[in-house]
C-alpha cells in the first residue's frame, strides 16, 4: 500500500495530498535525519565548490612542487639518511595530505558552526522540523567527512604523480587524513557550538594552534630532531600521529607496532571525544 | 475531546466582524496546553497557562512584547522544553515525541532563517527533505507553494534578493512544503509594510479556509481581529483574557471610543473635567480616551461642557481597548 493511501486511510490528509502522513515523515526522519541535513550542507558546498575544488587541486600542486623540485634537491644532495632511507618529498607528502585535512577542519568546524547558531541561524530551521539537534551536528559532520575524502583522495593522486608514495597502501592515507580531520576537527566544532559571541576566537585558533601544529608536528622534519622542550607539541597533535600513521601506510616507515596502535588509537579518541561533546553542546544550546 | 472551549456566535449590535462559528464535536482538540510553564532561571517567561485549539481553528495569542507569546509557540513546536505542565499535541507530548510533533507542523519563526546560500525554489526542496519527502513529489509542490506565495518568478533568485514581504511568504511557504494541517506562526508580518501584511493576510486566509488550524501570535490587534476566530490575551506569561475577538471586546470594552486630544500638558490636568461623561475614561500620556455606548453623544457633552479639544475622533472599541483595559498598558509601546 502506497504511504498516500495509508495517509488518507489514518485520515491525516486530505484526499487529494500527495505528501506522506507526518507519522511516516517522522520514522523516516528519526531513521535517515542525519543524511537529510548532510545533503543540505552538501548543497551549499557546491555553491562554493569552485573554491573548493581550487584548494583541493592547487595546494598540493603548489606544496609538492615547492617541496619536490625546490627544497628536496637540496635536502636530498645531503643523503636521505635522515629521512629513513626516503626521498624528501616522499617523506613529507604524508603530512602536506594530513595537514590539508586539518587546516580544511578548521574551516568547516568554525565559521559554519557560528553561522548555523548565531549569524544566519540556518540550524534553527531543520531544528523546527523533525530532525534532531544530535541529528544536524551529524550531517555536518557526514558532509564534511564526504569533503575530506574527496580532497585527500585529490592530494593523494598528485602525491602518486609526484611518484611519492611508493608502496601500494599510499592510499590508505586518504582515510588516515580524513581520521586527522575529524579527530582535530570535532572538538573544535564543540568549541565553536558554546561560543555566544565573536570575539576573532576562530583567527586566534588558526594562528596559535593550527599553524604551530602544523610547523611542530613532523610534518617538514622528524619530530626528534625538535628539542624536548617543543617535542610535546607533536605528541598532542592529531598532525603529528595522522603523519607518522600515513607515512607507516605510504613508504613503510618502520616504528613500533605499538606506537602504530597509539597513533590510532589517539586520532580515533580525540573524534569521538569530539563528537560526544559536540552532540551534547548541541542538544543543550537548541533545546533552551 | 469533550472539554474544548466553545465560543458564542452571538452577533452584538455594532460587532466588528461576524463571530467564530461554534465548535463542533467534529473538530477533535489538536493542542491542549494545561498549566504551562517555563521559566529561565528565576523569571517566569510563561506562567502557567492553559488553553486547548480545536482542528480548523485560528487561534491567537496577543501580547507585548517579551509577554511569554514565542516560549509559547517554541513548546508548541517542540523545540524548547517546558518546565513543568502537560502540554500535546496531536496526543502526543513533544518532549517524548519531538520529531513526530514536528512531522504535523509547519512553523513560521519570528526570525527568518532561510539559507540565504541557497536559492529560492532550493530552499524548498531542501527543506522538504527533513520530511523524508521524495523529489518527485517536492518539485511541484514547490512550484505550487512558489506560485501560492507569488514568487515564481523569483524561483531561481537568491534570497538575500528578495525583500523582507518576500522572505516572509517565501517562509511561510517553506513551512507548508509538507502539508501540514497546523500552521504555527509567530508574529507573521512584524517589519512588513501595510501592502506585504495584507498580501500575506489574504495567503494566510486561503489556508484558514483550507481546513489548516493556525496559530499566530502577534502583538497588532488589527491582525488578531482580522485572522483570530478566537484569541488569549498574554501578559507577563499569564492569561489575562480568552475569546473571539467580538467577545472580548464586548465583555471588556464600550461599543465605541472617544480619542480626544488637548495637547500633552494639559491630558491630564482636563480629565477632571470629564467626569461624567461616557462609562469610563483611560488618560494616556497623549490622548484622553472616553469609552461609551454612544459616541457621538458624548462628543457632544464635551462641547456642552465648553472643552475644546486640538482635535477628537469617534470609533469604534478595538482589541487595543481590551489589552488597555486588562492591563492598564498599551500593546506596542
Amino acid at each position: 500500500m502506497s504511504e498516500v493511501v495509508k495517509a488518507n486511510l489514518a485520515g491525516n490528509t486530505e484526499l487529494h495530498s500527495r505528501a506522506h502522513s507526518p507519522e511516516v515523515a517522522a520514522a523516516k526522519a528519526r531513521r535517515w535525519g542525519a543524511f537529510y541535513y548532510a545533503e543540505q550542507v552538501l548543497r551549499v558546498m557546491k555553491g562554493y565548490s569552485w573554491s573548493i575544488i581550487m584548494y583541493s587541486v592547487g595546494h598540493p600542486v603548489a606544496y609538492l612542487f615547492a617541496m619536490g623540485v625546490g627544497l628536496a634537491t637540496l635536502v636530498d644532495s645531503q643523503g636521505a639518511g635522515a629521512f629513513g632511507g626516503v626521498g624528501y618529498v616522499t617523506f613529507v607528502a604524508p603530512a602536506l595530505v594530513v595537514s590539508a585535512a586539518v587546516m580544511t577542519a578548521a574551516n568547516e568546524f568554525t565559521f559554519p558552526v557560528m553561522d548555523g547558531f548565531k549569524w544566519r541561524r540556518t540550524y534553527y530551521g531543520p531544528h523546527a522540523s523533525p530532525l534532531t539537534p544530535q541529528q544536524i551536528a551529524a550531517g555536518h559532520i557526514m558532509a564534511v567527512t564526504l569533503r575530506f575524502l574527496l580532497q585527500s583522495g585529490v592530494y593523494f593522486a598528485a602525491v602518486a604523480l609526484f611518484g611519492a608514495a611508493p608502496g601500494g597502501w599510499g592510499w590508505v592515507t586518504i582515510l588516515v587524513a580524513t581520521l586527522a580531520g575529524l579527530s582535530f576537527g570535532l572538538p573544535l566544532m564543540a568549541y565553536a557550538a558554546s561560543i555566544t559571541e565573536d570575539k576573532g576566537q576562530f583567527a586566534l585558533v588558526m594562528r596559535f594552534i593550527v599553524m604551530p601544529l602544523f610547523l611542530f608536528s613532523g610534518t617538514f622534519f622528524p619530530l626528534d630532531s625538535l628539542p624536548l622542550a617543543v617535542r610535546w607539541i607533536g605528541w598532542i597533535s592529531p598532525i603529528w600521529h595522522g603523519t607518522e600513521l600515513g607515512r607507516v601506510f605510504s613508504y613503510g616507515y618502520q616504528e613500533p607496532p605499538l606506537l602504530t596502535i597509539l597513533h590510532a588509537a589517539v586520532l580515533v579518541g580525540l573524534a569521538v571525544l569530539g563528537w560526544f561533546l559536540t552532540r551534547r553542546q548541541f542538544a543543550a544550546r537548541m533545546g533552551q | 475531546m469533550h472539554n474544548k472551549a466553545t465560543v458564542s456566535s452571538g452577533a452584538a449590535a455594532g460587532a466588528v466582524q461576524p463571530a467564530a462559528e461554534p465548535h463542533t464535536e467534529a473538530h477533535p482538540t489538536v493542542i491542549r496546553a494545561e498549566n504551562l510553564t517555563k521559566t529561565y532561571g528565576d523569571v517566569a517567561a510563561v506562567d502557567g497557562i492553559s488553553f486547548s485549539v480545536p482542528a480548523g481553528e485560528s487561534f491567537g495569542l496577543l501580547g507585548p512584547n517579551g509577554a511569554g507569546k514565542s516560549t509559547t509557540m517554541k513548546m508548541i513546536g517542540g523545540v524548547t522544553r517546558r518546565t513543568s505542565g502537560n502540554l500535546h499535541i496531536m496526543g502526543l507530548d513533544p518532549d517524548t515525541h519531538g520529531p513526530e510533533v514536528r512531522a504535523h507542523l509547519g512553523v513560521v519563526p519570528q526570525q527568518d532563517n532561510l539559507d540565504e546560500e541557497l536559492r529560492v525554489r532550493d530552499n524548498l526542496l531542501v527543506y522538504g527533505r527533513y520530511f523524508g519527502l521524495p523529489m518527485s513529489y517536492l518539485k511541484p509542490k514547490a512550484d505550487e507553494l512558489l506560485e501560492f506565495a507569488q514568487l515564481t518568478d523569483k524561483a531561481k533568485s537568491k534570497v538575500d534578493a528578495l525583500s523582507g514581504g518576500m522572505k516572509r511568504r517565501l517562509t511561510i511557504a517553506r513551512s507548508l512544503i509538507n502539508e501540514p494541517r497546523i500552521l504555527l506562526l509567530d508574529e507573521p508580518t512584524t517589519g512588513l509594510d501595510p501592502q506585504a501584511r495584507h498580501i500575506l493576510w489574504d495567503r494566510l486566509f486561503r489556508l484558514k479556509e483550507q481546513g489548516v488550524t493556525l496559530i499566530l501570535t502577534t502583538h497588532y490587534m488589527d491582525e488578531a481581529e482580522q485572522l483570530c476566530d478566537r484569541l488569549i490575551v498574554v501578559d507577563k506569561g499569564r492569561i489575562m483574557a480568552e475569546g473571539s475577538p467580538v467577545q472580548l471586546i464586548r465583555e471588556h470594552s464600550t461599543r465605541e471610543v472617544v480619542e480626544l486630544r488637548f495637547g500633552s500638558e494639559r491630558n491630564t490636568t482636563i480629565s477632571a473635567e470629564l467626569e461624567g461623561i461616557g462609562e469610563r475614561l483611560e488618560v494616556l500620556p497623549d490622548r484622553v480616551l472616553i469609552y461609551a455606548h454612544d459616541g457621538e453623544a458624548a462628543l457632544e457633552q464635551v462641547a456642552s461642557r465648553g472643552l475644546r479639544p486640538l482635535t477628537s475622533l469617534v470609533r469604534r472599541s478595538s482589541l487595543e481597548d481590551v489589552f488597555l483595559r486588562l492591563t492598564g498598558r498599551s500593546l506596542v509601546e
